[in-house]
């Protein structure tokens, strides 16, 4: 579904994604890790195309995404940190998404009701705290049953039940065959959601298989303590 | 008459205090200035000097501080399905749309009311050509400079450059030539200058052009003709369209 051929990209000398390869189909649930600054961002900002790549190119569902902007109608993208505009509630702010996006299709309002941001649309954005601006952000990539889904930290400052309501959101889009992304340094968070791992080690991929291969090739019973391992003994393949 | 985006950015920005704040600065300043002086020239001219220094101020300054502050917004708009260039083109309309409004209450009404048609018309022209010149401006200053700190260094440089410095400037360049003929080059230099364009239409308005000298006749022999204001309206236009073009041009190839 996402084809990723031969990726690189310079940030000055600085080289942040080096010749990457990635090619993942439906119904994978990704997990995304890798030490601080080793370009999992800049990867994800890429098939986004908000980082321009220099070299390589990025298809989606066979076509190429350079100069195109459609295909960000199947994705849903939940950024790090999400900032919005100050002076707009949260009513407006979900209205305004879906404005833009102008799909007629169904939404999926679960995650706005579970979060219980329907009793508090019109918050101002500046008046709330980080968590809760994670669950709009959250609500937001959700909300158009999108075939793609890009969660960066996604439950980094979310309280331990909103996590969990995240958590098995993801499970359940999962079984639907969707593709999902999922970047965080919390393993053992990840263990029960995540069909795939890929491990980026400065700006290359390591590897990426399904867990159940992994766990077998390292014998261990947890992603946590199976990383572990291959950080240190660096010998999978 | 708006598209999504630009609607929705003139709704964040119309609830800003500041840009209420600006508004009321700017009424204040006109109805007292048209109240106490009896004579509406002399209150245009007042008036002329407080709108062609805060209005640059504010436009420029606030758009590149808006700009900064949007970053996160413009990141999560750039996840939709929309275009780079609709989104900065929705920057840019919201932020003109919503400081010109704020021109027009603040400034355009009293002008209006108190103005014979014709300048005030011409007044209230200016007034949003700067404006849009100076959002122009802010752009590029933001958009060059990941260094929220340093944008906003380079548009109060700007500011003062085109409000204060560019005049010294002239002004020495002037006294150090004073013994060529060099009137029909100031017509040249002025076109520099988007603050001092707009000032020489309205002076010429106002008929105290003679006030300005020999440099003053040139000036009138020049914008006073069609062909001349044209030409004028024709750079003020540039003055919008080169920075805006360039700051976009950089956005479509920018990393975000």
């Amino acid at each position: 579904m996402i084809e990723i051929c031969h990726l690189s990209k310079k940030f000055g000398k600085l080289e942040v994604l080096n010749d990457v390869s990635l090619n993942c189909a439906p119904g994978q649930c990704i997990a995304l890790i890798g030490p601080n600054g080793c370009g999992k961002t800049t990867l994800i900002k890429s098939i986004l195309g908000m980082v321009i790549p220099t070299a390589g190119t990025i298809f989606f569902k066979d076509k190429n995404i350079s100069r195109d902007f459609h295909y960000r109608h199947m994705i849903g993208y939940m950024p790090q940190k999400g900032r919005y505009p100050d002076n707009m509630t949260i009513g407006q702010v979900i209205e305004m998404i879906k404005d833009i996006r102008g799909n007629e299709e169904k939404l999926d309002e679960q995650l706005i009701e579970d979060f219980g941001l329907n009793e508090i649309l019109d918050k101002r954005m500046r008046t709330l705290s980080g968590g809760t601006t994670q669950k709009v952000s959250a609500s937001l990539a959700f909300l158009f049953n999108p075939e793609v889904l890009i969660l960066d930290e996604p439950t980094a400052g979310l309280d331990p039940l909103a996590a969990e309501i995240l958590k098995e959101k993801i499970i359940a889009e999962n079984k639907k065959g969707r593709l999902i992304f999922i970047t965080s340094h919390l393993l053992s968070e990840l263990d029960d959601l995540v069909t795939h791992v890929v491990l980026m080690q400065e700006g290359e991929i390591k590897f990426h298989m399904p867990t159940s291969t992994l766990k077998d090739q390292t014998k261990t019973t947890s992603l946590a303590k199976a990383i572990t391992y291959v950080l240190k003994n660096d010998h999978v393949q | 008459m708006f598209n999504k985006i630009q609607r929705f950015i003139v709704a964040d920005i119309l609830k800003n205090r500041i840009v209420l704040a600006y508004t009321l600065l700017l009424a204040v300043l006109s109805w007292s200035v048209f109240s106490l002086e009896d004579d509406s020239h002399k209150g245009i001219l007042t008036l002329l000097n407080i709108v062609l220094l805060t209005t640059p101020l504010v436009s420029i300054i606030f758009t590149t501080i808006y700009l900064y502050n949007s970053a996160e917004f413009i990141e999560l708009l750039l996840s939709q399905p929309i275009r780079r260039r609709k989104i900065w083109n929705g920057l840019f309309f919201g932020l003109f749309f919503s400081l010109a409004l704020a021109f027009f209450i603040g400034a355009g009404i009293p002008i209006v009311l108190f103005v014979p048609v014709q300048t005030a018309l011409i007044l209230v022209i200016m007034g949003t050509l700067i404006t849009a010149v100076f959002v122009a401006l802010g752009f590029l200053c933001a958009i060059l400079s990941r260094d929220k700190a340093r944008g906003i260094g380079v548009a109060i440089l700007l500011w003062l450059f085109f409000s204060l410095l560019f005049d010294g400037l002239v002004l020495f360049l002037l006294f150090q030539f004073s013994d060529y003929p060099i009137e029909k080059a100031m017509v040249g230099v002025s076109a520099l200058n988007p603050i001092d364009l707009a000032r020489i239409f309205i002076i010429l308005q106002l008929d105290v052009s003679a006030m300005l000298g020999y440099t003053g006749a040139i000036f009138k022999d020049f914008f006073g003709t069609v062909a001349g204001t044209g030409i004028g309206f024709a750079l003020l236009c540039m003055w919008i369209i080169v920075p805006y073009l360039a700051s976009l041009r950089m956005f479509v190839r920018k990393d975000l």
